[in-house]
């Protein structure tokens, strides 16, 4: 990187010494940290695992994991986006169920899985386009907008199927939510997710989009006047968080060949804390996709752990929600204790008047 | 009990009955880091008079409310309360003491009624510690008796009108025996009827024996309501004396009476084409038929009191806010309405007001506010160049000479007048036509202020159209080919230069007739 220009007047009378010596990579250093101390927490759980728990570092057992985080993983890309732009989606889980729920009844009336997925997958952003038309048109808030479509497109689920539940799909497509890339222990839905993930990283962090992202995240007034289409961001943001989110529910069907309304109940609480625990600010403007990564596996493995040690998913769940909450409260404490440090920082002087 | 105030010499007459003033600062100085807000400021308050204070903005008038209220401390000098030093701590000790502030736009609980707003925190109360409503009513109805207003304790305070929600407030004071009113610009946001109102009340209470200051950029209002004025000017006192025997004139010139030269470097410039044409623009209940033109080489200022409807016209021809009816044209080309992407690619720029709000990103760093409004051009392929990024953001700091310590740090650590070029440089490196800027120096240092004039002078000569919303009158005089002049969301004037004085300018802003 290129070494900055010192300033052009010659006076240094705005140095800010606690950001001074941080690296240069254009995310806050405070939160730079953050996503290493979510890092180092992942190897930590990683090392503790494979010591403590025999069966844990197998290939086996570390491919299933990674499996069964498959739908998590990618409907956090998604919600990345959406959290950095100070909006949120609860309703994602259901619209994985509903997605679920209409694979289901559409295989059981006849219809050809080719046919079926590209459907399902519209009828997912049809359900982002109602969110975000609520969110951007009427201007409401998109924690309240996805409460309510969160019980909506469940109910909806329940309309579709009923408590039936649809099983045998056809081999060759289960075996494809299930199975790992030749040659590989990848399975599928995780070379899909690394994929998208690199795309998602390049998007938000490299390209004119992802800056828009920060921009209406951090001051969304300021991104308005500086001629961001914050209105159609937004509502492609919630588009494209539920057409991910139905086609996960694609993938997770065939991946446990069975087709239920309540498939992925709950999801929507570990997406949401993994993109919180990655250091994602829920105010919106601050994170890195790289954070919510490591944040998705950390999450992953504590499950995986808790599973093979036959912890109840009440404790799970628990652990989840502790999780979540830490993770907010972490980087605020931060913040508060950063201020206390900064407060005796100079004043910047008056400029000399000109003559 | 008869005690000089502190400064014996302050600045007016005896009080009429040899009492201490109720409330009187004393030799006050006060500054913010650099910036000396008030030096030595003497003013006295006697029971029973309306006092005006007059002055430009940033002259110290808000700075001098605040230390009355309690919320600054002055750095030297004392607060007299009926000759007697005192020290507010804190806004409660002076509501304490008796001070009301009664500020523009008053904040209530809309949901609580009005009865409740006004004895809220200290309601009657009955046996058993239950809220006593009745006595409640009975004593907000009192209160309006008082004030000769009919009001209806029991209306919830949503919906009430600003001037209803000021009457409130003073309901408010009086229920605390506040002694001394200080009015901040009430008649900023009111009608001519609710302004007449509000007259009438203030007249009841002075005769009541209440102390009240009115702050007010309507000279016409001070003339009307007020028995004597102080003004200052730079932060400094400049008078103090009756009003009767002064003329607006002799107020402006007390308010303003300063060398222009050196602060506005004004450009002859070669006038040229149209650039921005504004016509019957419309944005219903906030601005009525605006029309203008702006050309190339032209600085022209948009002036007029705060709550004129300048910014929100500015808004509306950006794109941020939509319009009703009408046009604008750039280099003769119609926009969209509310678009402010269209607007940019046409070639217009937008200042804005509120520049932590609205013109940076505060947690993002100079170039990453820089590049905001040049993605497309920053892009190689589908990706930002973070090279060209930074080139660019390096290209503005020197053109503007900011003073930083590296590119990539948050604009927050910048001073207000940094921030400000960094506003500009955001703007200017998309290389409009036209450029709007909305308060161009508020809140900046005089050094940087008289840079930014060099620019835009610069701007222009370069061949921008300039329009400059300003409600600094010496900077609209300073900088301007033409002033128009707005009130109340129309166009009531235009004035050229030559014949664009303080007078004419605050006469079509206040809708005098002097």
């Amino acid at each position: 990187m290129a070494p900055d220009v010192k300033s052009a007047g010659g006076a240094a009378d705005t140095a800010a010494p606690l950001l001074a010596g941080l690296p240069d990579r254009g995310a806050p250093g405070r939160l730079l940290r953050w996503d290493l101390l979510v890092g180092l927490l992942l190897v930590l759980v990683f090392i503790g695992g494979s010591v403590g728990s025999p069966g844990f570092a197998s290939v086996d057992n570390l491919s299933f994991a990674l499996g069964d985080l498959g739908e998590i993983a990618l409907i956090a890309l998604a919600m990345t986006m959406l959290v950095v732009a100070a909006e949120v989606d609860l309703s994602v889980a259901s619209v994985l169920g509903l997605s679920s729920a209409l694979v289901g009844t559409l295989w059981d009336a006849g219809w050809a899985i080719e046919t079926i997925i590209p459907l399902v997958v519209v009828v997912g952003a049809v359900c982002g386009l109602v969110n975000g038309l609520l969110v951007t048109r009427l201007g409401l808030p998109s924690l309240a907008v996805t409460i309510g479509t969160l019980a909506l497109y469940r109910g909806l689920a329940y309309v579709v199927l009923g408590d039936r539940a649809i099983a045998e799909f056809p081999q060759q497509y289960a075996s494809l939510a299930v199975e790992d890339v030749p040659g590989t222990p990848i399975p599928y839905p995780v070379a899909l997710f690394v994929l998208l993930a690199i795309i998602t990283g390049v998007v938000l962090h490299a390209t004119g989009f992802g800056r828009s992202l920060f921009a209406i995240g951090a001051q969304e007034e300021a991104a308005l006047f500086a001629g961001i289409r914050v209105k159609r961001i937004k509502l492609i943001l919630f588009v494209l968080s539920s057409t991910v989110a139905a086609f996960a529910g694609v993938v997770f069907t065939l991946r446990y060949g069975s087709a239920r309304a309540d498939n992925g109940m709950g999801l929507e609480l570990a997406v949401i804390a993994a993109v919180l625990l990655g250091g994602v600010d829920f105010d919106g403007g601050k994170g890195t996709l790289g954070g919510v990564i490591a944040g998705v596996l950390l999450i992953g493995l504590l499950r995986n752990l808790l599973m093979l040690n036959d912890v109840s998913t009440e404790i799970q769940s628990i652990v989840t929600g502790l999780l979540l909450i830490i993770s907010v409260i972490t980087p605020r404490l931060v913040a508060v204790i950063g201020q206390r440090r900064r407060r005796p920082s100079p004043v910047p002087s008056p400029t000399p008047p000109a003559s | 009990m008869v005690t000089a105030p502190g400064e014996g010499e302050a600045p007016l007459g005896p009080p009429p009955d040899g009492a201490p003033p109720v409330l009187a600062l004393a030799g006050v100085s006060k500054a913010f880091g650099a910036v000396q807000a008030l030096r030595e400021v003497s003013l006295n308050l006697y029971a029973g008079e309306a006092h005006a204070l007059a002055g430009e903005n940033g002259a110290g008038k808000s700075t001098l409310v605040k230390t009355l209220a309690g919320v600054y401390r002055p750095d030297t000098g004392r607060v007299l309360l009926d000759g007697e030093p005192v020290e507010f701590g804190s806004p409660a000790d002076a509501q304490q003491a008796g001070v009301a502030v009664i500020y523009q736009e008053p904040t209530m609980f809309p949901d609580l009624s009005v009865a409740e707003n006004i004895f809220i925190g200290r309601q009657p109360k009955a046996a058993l510690r239950r809220i006593d409503r009745r006595a409640m009513h009975d004593r907000a109805a009192e209160l309006f008796e008082r004030l000769g207003v009919a009001l209806d304790p029991e209306q919830p305070a949503r919906g009430l009108s600003i001037a209803d929600q000021q009457l409130v407030e003073i309901a408010k004071a009086l229920s605390r025996d506040a002694r001394v009113l200080i009015m901040d610009e009430p008649t900023a946001a009111l009608s001519g009827n609710e302004v007449t109102r509000l007259f009438n009340v203030v007249k009841a209470l002075r005769e009541q024996g209440c102390a009240v200051l009115f702050i007010s950029h309507r000279l016409d209002e001070i003339f009307e309501l007020c028995q004597r004025v102080t003004t200052l000017r730079d932060g400094g006192w400049i008078a103090s004396e009756p009003v009767a025997g002064l003329t607006h004139d002799d107020l402006i010139r007390r308010m303003v009476g300063r060398d222009l030269d050196n602060l506005y470097p004004k450009q002859e410039t070669e006038v040229g084409e149209v650039a921005l044409k504004v016509g019957r623009l419309t944005r219903e209940g906030v601005f009525t038929d605006v029309s203008f033109e702006v050309r190339r080489g032209e600085i022209v200022a948009l002036a007029g009191l705060v709550g004129a409807g300048r910014s929100e016209v500015a808004r509306a021809v950006f794109g941020v806010d939509r319009w009703d009816a009408g046009t604008v044209e750039v280099n003769g080309e119609r926009l969209p309405p509310a678009s402010p992407t269209a607007a940019m690619s046409a070639g217009l720029a937008l200042v804005p007001e509120d520049r932590r709000q609205q013109g940076l990103v505060m947690d993002h760093s100079i170039e990453r506010n820089i590049g905001i409004t040049g993605l497309k051009a920053l892009r190689r392929g589908p990706v930002i160049s973070r090279a060209a990024e930074r080139d660019r953001a390096r290209d503005w700091a020197i053109r503007l000479q900011l003073k930083f310590n590296r590119l990539s740090d948050a604009v927050n650590v910048l001073s207000g007048g940094n921030q400000q070029k960094v506003v500009l440089g955001k703007w200017l490196s998309t290389k409009p036509d036209v450029l709007i800027i909305d308060e161009p120096t508020r809140g900046i240092d005089v050094g940087t202020k008289a840079e930014v004039h060099r620019l835009l002078s610069q701007l222009a000569a370069d061949g921008l159209a300039v329009l400059m919303i300003s409600s600094d009158l010496p900077e609209v005089l300073g900088m301007a080919d033409r002033v128009l002049v707005m009130q109340e969301g129309r166009l009531v004037a235009e004035i050229p230069r030559e014949r664009a004085t303080e007078e004419s300018v605050m006469t079509a802003a206040t809708g005098g007739t002097s």
